[in-house]
C-alpha cells in the first residue's frame, strides 16, 4: 500500500524527501563499504527484482481475500540493511514512475516508511533477537520473523506521526493511532509468518546467502577416508 | 492492498509527449505534481481545472483508454479513506441531506480525491510515454548516484525474466494439484518465495561474472546522451508552470 499524492501537504512531502534522501546517501556509503561495491551492482539489482516479484505472490487469507509481502525486513535480513534500503528505494521509484503506484511527490514518504523505517527497524530487531537467542542457524528465521513483525506497525506509527504533522484533515490522533497500529499488528503477524517460512527455506538450502547468518556457518571439516587394508 | 503489477505501462506511440526526452518529462512531472499538492485544500475549482489539464495531457498521448483506465484502480484504498474522512474528522459540522458531516473533513476529502487522481493521471501520462530504459537514462542524466542507476537498470532489464520465472513456478505448483486457498498453503508459497530469492541471487552472480569477463569496470558507459532544447524544456515544464501559477493565485485569493 503506497501513499498517493495529496495525502500529506507539500512541506511534509518535501521534508520526507530530504530525510529519505539523507538515509539513502548514508546507505550508499555503508553499502559500498560493508555489503557490496559498484562491481557487484548486478547482485543488488537482482535482489531489487526479487523484492518486486515477491510482492506479486498472493497469500490467501481466507474469505476470498489475499495479502502480499512488503519484503522490507526480509530483504534487510537477506542482503543487509544498507543494500535493502537501496533496493527498496529503486523498487518504489520504479513503481511510482512506471506503474503510477504511489504518488510521485509521496515518493520520499514511501521510501522513508518502507525503505528506511521498515528496513532498519526490522534489521535492528532481528539483530537484537539474534544476540539473545542461542548461536544456531535455526535462530535466524525466528529473528527475521520478529524483525518483520515489529517493522510493519513501526512504519504505520511513523506514517501516523507524519499524518498528524502534515495530513489533510484533523482526525483525532488517539483513535487514528489505535486503528493504524492495531490493523498493522495483524498485517505484521502475516508478514512475520511468511518471512519465517521463507528465511527457513533459504537457510536450509543456501545459508551462505543470508546476511544475518554470517559467522554462523559450521566450519568446513576436511575428512579423509580410512585406508582400507 | 495492491496485488502487484503485471507489466509496465509503456505504449509505443508518436505523440509529442512520446518525443520529449525522458529527463525533461521526469522533471516536469515531479514539478507539476508538487505544484498541485501545494494548492490550498479549499480551492476545489482550481484543483478540478488542474485535473482536467492532467487528463488533457494524458489524452494527447493518444493511448487507448482501455489501457490506462484499469490503472486508476491503484487509488481505491484512498478513495475509501476519502469517503470515511468526513465522518471521522473533527471540526464544525454541516448537513448534507440526511447526513451530518465534518466541514473540514469534507473539504479535505474532496481535495484528497482531486489531488490523488491528478497525481495518478499525470504519472500514467509519464509512464505510457516513457520506455523503462529511458527512465534509467534520465536518472543517469540527472546525476542520480551510480549504484541506484545500476540497480534500476538491472531491475528494468530482469523484471520480466524473474516475473516469467515466478509464473513458471506457479504453473508447476498448479500442475501438481496445488491450490492456494487458506493459510495452510503458506508454507508452500513461502518456500517458493525463498527459492525465487536463491534463483534471483544466483542469476545476479552469473550476470556479474558474465559482465566481468566482458570488461565491466563498475560504470555503465553513456552511448547516446539525452539532450533537450529550450523549446522542449518549456513544453515539459508548461503544466508545472500553470499549476504553480494557479497555486499562487489560489493562495492569494484565499
Amino acid at each position: 500500500m503506497h501513499v498517493p499524492d495529496g495525502f500529506l501537504d507539500a512541506p511534509t512531502s518535501v521534508a520526507t524527501m530530504v530525510a529519505a534522501g539523507g538515509v539513502v546517501a548514508a546507505s550508499l556509503v555503508r553499502a559500498s563499504r560493508h555489503e557490496l561495491d559498484e562491481r557487484t551492482a548486478p547482485l543488488a539489482g537482482l535482489v531489487a527484482v526479487f523484492v518486486f516479484a515477491a510482492q506479486m505472490v498472493n497469500f490467501p487469507v481466507g474469505a476470498g481475500t489475499s495479502g502480499h509481502l512488503i519484503g522490507a525486513s526480509l530483504a534487510a535480513v537477506l542482503v543487509g540493511p544498507a543494500t535493502a534500503t537501496l533496493c527498496l528505494t529503486v523498487v518504489l521509484s520504479v513503481q511510482a514512475f512506471l506503474f503510477a503506484d504511489g504518488g510521485v511527490t509521496a515518493l520520499g514518504t514511501n521510501v522513508l516508511l518502507m525503505g528506511v523505517i521498515a528496513v532498519w527497524v526490522g534489521y535492528g530487531v532481528a539483530r537484537a533477537v539474534l544476540a539473545v537467542l542461542p548461536r544456531r542457524m535455526s535462530s535466524v528465521p525466528l529473528a527475521a520473523a520478529a524483525g518483520s513483525f515489529v517493522s510493519v506497525p513501526a512504519a504505520a506509527l511513523v506514517f501516523t506521526g507524519l499524518f498528524a504533522a502534515g495530513g489533510v484533515a484533523p482526525i483525532p490522533l488517539g483513535p487514528l493511532v489505535a486503528a493504524m497500529v492495531g490493523w498493522h499488528l495483524l498485517i505484521g503477524v502475516g508478514e512475520a509468518l511468511i518471512t519465517f517460512l521463507a528465511v527457513s527455506s533459504i537457510v536450509a538450502a543456501r545459508p551462505d546467502l543470508v546476511h544475518a547468518a554470517r559467522g554462523r556457518m559450521p566450519a568446513l571439516q576436511l575428512r579423509t577416508p580410512e585406508p582400507v587394508a | 492492498m495492491g496485488s502487484g503489477h503485471g507489466s509496465h505501462l509503456h505504449v509505443e506511440g508518436a505523440s509529442r509527449l512520446h518525443q520529449v526526452p525522458a529527463h525533461a518529462k521526469l522533471v516536469g512531472l515531479v514539478a507539476f505534481v508538487l505544484a498541485v499538492v501545494s494548492v490550498p485544500n479549499g480551492a476545489h475549482a482550481v484543483l478540478g481545472a488542474l485535473l482536467l489539464l492532467a487528463v488533457g495531457v494524458l489524452v494527447s498521448t493518444r493511448v487507448a483508454p482501455r489501457h490506462v483506465l484499469p490503472r486508476l484502480a491503484v487509488e481505491t484504498p484512498f478513495a475509501v479513506f476519502a469517503l470515511v474522512l468526513p465522518f471521522v474528522a473533527v471540526g464544525p459540522r454541516v448537513d448534507i441531506g440526511p447526513l451530518t458531516v465534518s466541514q473540514t473533513g469534507l473539504t479535505a476529502a474532496l481535495a484528497l480525491l482531486l489531488k490523488g487522481t491528478t497525481g495518478v493521471v499525470a504519472a500514467i501520462a509519464f509512464a505510457v510515454t516513457t520506455r523503462p530504459r529511458d527512465l534509467v537514462r534520465a536518472l543517469q542524466h540527472l546525476k542520480v548516484p551510480d549504484p541506484l542507476v545500476l540497480i534500476a537498470s538491472f531491475m528494468v532489464r530482469y523484471v520480466d525474466v524473474v516475473g516469467d520465472q515466478l509464473r513458471r513456478m506457479r504453473v508447476a505448483r498448479l500442475s501438481r494439484g496445488f491450490s492456494a486457498r487458506s493459510v495452510r498453503s503458506w508454507p508452500v508459497l513461502a518456500a517458493g518465495t525463498g527459492a525465487l530469492f536463491i534463483r534471483s541471487y544466483e542469476r545476479g552472480e552469473r550476470v556479474h561474472l558474465a559482465m566481468v569477463s566482458r570488461g565491466w569496470s563498475g560504470r555503465m558507459p553513456v552511448t547516446d546522451p539525452l539532450a533537450a532544447g529550450p523549446g522542449t524544456w518549456a513544453l515539459a515544464l508548461l503544466p508545472a508552470l500553470v499549476a504553480a501559477a494557479s497555486s499562487v493565485g489560489a493562495r492569494m485569493a484565499a
